[in-house]
């Protein structure tokens, strides 16, 4: 068993704070809100402060932030649909760029693994890919309207272009390129309700999916060829739901993150809860089991929003929520 | 640490007087709720009811504050608004933060399914409350004063 320690809390954001995000080398974490601002935090001494306050880029809520794999672009998503791309340039940034296309509510914005590919998904439906030149330009090079509903979340697998999205139609989706397109080859179902968040794990082999239904869900990815036997479509990978980890958490279940570190998984519950959740050891991987590691409730003080890991440090993960706050916590596997 | 497993949430305002006591509260908060086009309160349309509302403790000790309501009609076309007005209003009124979930009571609408998931999740509701146009409905319909 272990532990979550509060390493501090930030009185971050006016009203509900809705993402937190580290940059790669886990030395900054951001932060925004329905305040409508981006807020950048780092380490001084022993004590986390404000390094810059990022506003007046956007008339709604920034619901979420993603930083480029290199850490000098951030991206943010708004309800006012638009997102805006931040340039880090010494210690300041500055908006170079606002991506217009969506019909209303951007929810979410993710870099692939080179940073040459941003996703961004709307309450529109829709997925787009855009191409980073380098020149700092973007352009749309996909419009995927494939989920029937609200798209609520893109992310990229941590190795290859492949891109996950998962959406208030209960589904999540995977993408590839397709000559000069990009085209679904797959369509992962086995939540009730909205799927709010997406994680792969570090290998990219794997995805955890958090939703409405208070359930968590890990997938298997299957390569065509695979020793299991299962069917496989087009020289496609099949993905598979092998685990559903359910009885733990007693509201929606809104963010989750793998740790590429530790391997460790965290939730952000609306019952105001953070969990973490290990696999056993000498699990099959196709029939795996989660336990839970560690819970702390009242973690905040109202639904908690947003989790991710510390990419660089080993247990450290940050949390925010509907409260305002910020939250950063290491976990401490202290009890044997 | 001990495994956390939820169970059915123990206290509920039908066994427990402080919660029934805080389920009244509840419904004097939402009884004058205008209607979006009526100039009758939910109450006087009976579009909310005292059974209406119940309060329970969540495993994890919050509590939860459910509302069901009647929509005037099955196809009404308001019930989201209605639903969101609900929501805003107690909002406004509790200094301290519950949980809540607004459903429309079961077979009294047509497209109930669809517009309890849209009522009930929080991003939706928080993009409608910064729309200028909806906003205003709301804040009209919680207002004091007459509708």
């Amino acid at each position: 068993m272990a532990k979550l320690e509060e390493v501090c809390c930030l009185q971050a954001h006016e009203e509900a704070a809705w993402c937190v995000a580290w940059n790669p080398t886990g030395t900054l974490l951001a932060s925004c809100g329905t305040d409508k601002q981006v807020r950048i935090w780092a380490q001084e001494g022993d004590n986390w402060v404000c390094k810059s306050v990022l506003a007046d880029a956007h008339t709604r809520t920034v619901r979420s932030l993603g930083w480029s794999p290199c850490g000098n672009y951030l991206a943010s998503a708004s309800f006012d649909a638009t997102i805006a791309i931040w340039s880090k340039k010494g210690g300041e940034f500055e908006c170079i760029a606002t991506l217009e296309g969506h019909e209303n509510e951007a929810k979410s914005v993710s870099w692939s693994c080179t940073g040459s590919l941003l996703a961004t998904c709307s309450r529109d439906k829709s997925v787009w890919i855009w191409e980073v030149t380098d020149d700092e330009e973007f352009e749309c090079a996909s419009v995927l309207s494939v989920h029937t509903q609200d798209v609520k979340r893109v992310k990229w697998h941590p190795q290859k272009e492949i891109l996950a999205s998962c959406s208030y139609d209960d589904t999540i989706r995977m993408f590839r390129e397709d000559n000069d397109d990009w085209c679904c080859f797959s369509t992962l179902k086995s939540h009730s309700s909205t799927v709010w968040s997406i994680a792969f794990d570090k290998t990219g082999s794997r995805l955890a999916s958090c939703s409405d239904d208070k359930t968590v869900s890990i997938w298997q990815e299957y390569p065509p060829g695979n020793e299991e036997g299962i069917v496989t479509m087009d020289n496609d990978p099949a993905w598979k739901c092998v685990c559903t980890i359910g009885g733990y958490h007693s509201r929606a279940v809104y963010d989750i993150d793998w740790s590429h570190l530790t391997n460790d998984i965290v939730t952000a519950c609306g019952d105001d809860t953070v969990r973490v959740f290990r696999e056993e050891c000498g699990c099959d991987k196709n029939q795996p089991s989660f336990s839970l590691v560690a819970s702390l409730r009242k973690a905040h003080s109202q639904d908690v929003n947003s989790v991710m890991w510390n990419p660089a440090v080993e247990g450290m993960l940050a949390s925010c929520s509907d409260d305002g706050t910020v939250k950063i916590w290491k976990l401490v596997n202290d009890i044997p | 640490m001990s495994t956390e497993q939820n169970s059915e949430a123990l206290e509920t305002s039908e066994n427990c007087p402080e919660l029934k006591e805080l389920a009244e509260t509840v419904f004097d908060m939402i009884r004058d709720v205008h209607d979006p086009e009526k100039p009758e309160t939910l109450e006087e349309l009976n579009v909310v009811s005292e059974e209406g509302v119940l309060v329970s403790r969540l495993p994890a000790g919050q509590t939860l504050i459910t509302i069901e309501f009647v929509p005037t009609v099955p196809h009404c076309s308001l019930a989201s608004l209605i639903g969101l007005s609900l929501r805003s209003k107690l909002e406004k009124s509790f200094p301290e933060k519950h949980k809540v979930d607004i459903f429309i009571k079961e077979g009294t609408h047509m497209t109930a399914d669809e517009i309890n998931k849209q009522i009930n999740d929080k991003e939706r509701i928080s993009a409608a409350m910064e729309n200028p146009n909806l906003r205003e409905i709301v804040d009209r319909c919680t207002s004091d004063g007459p509708g």
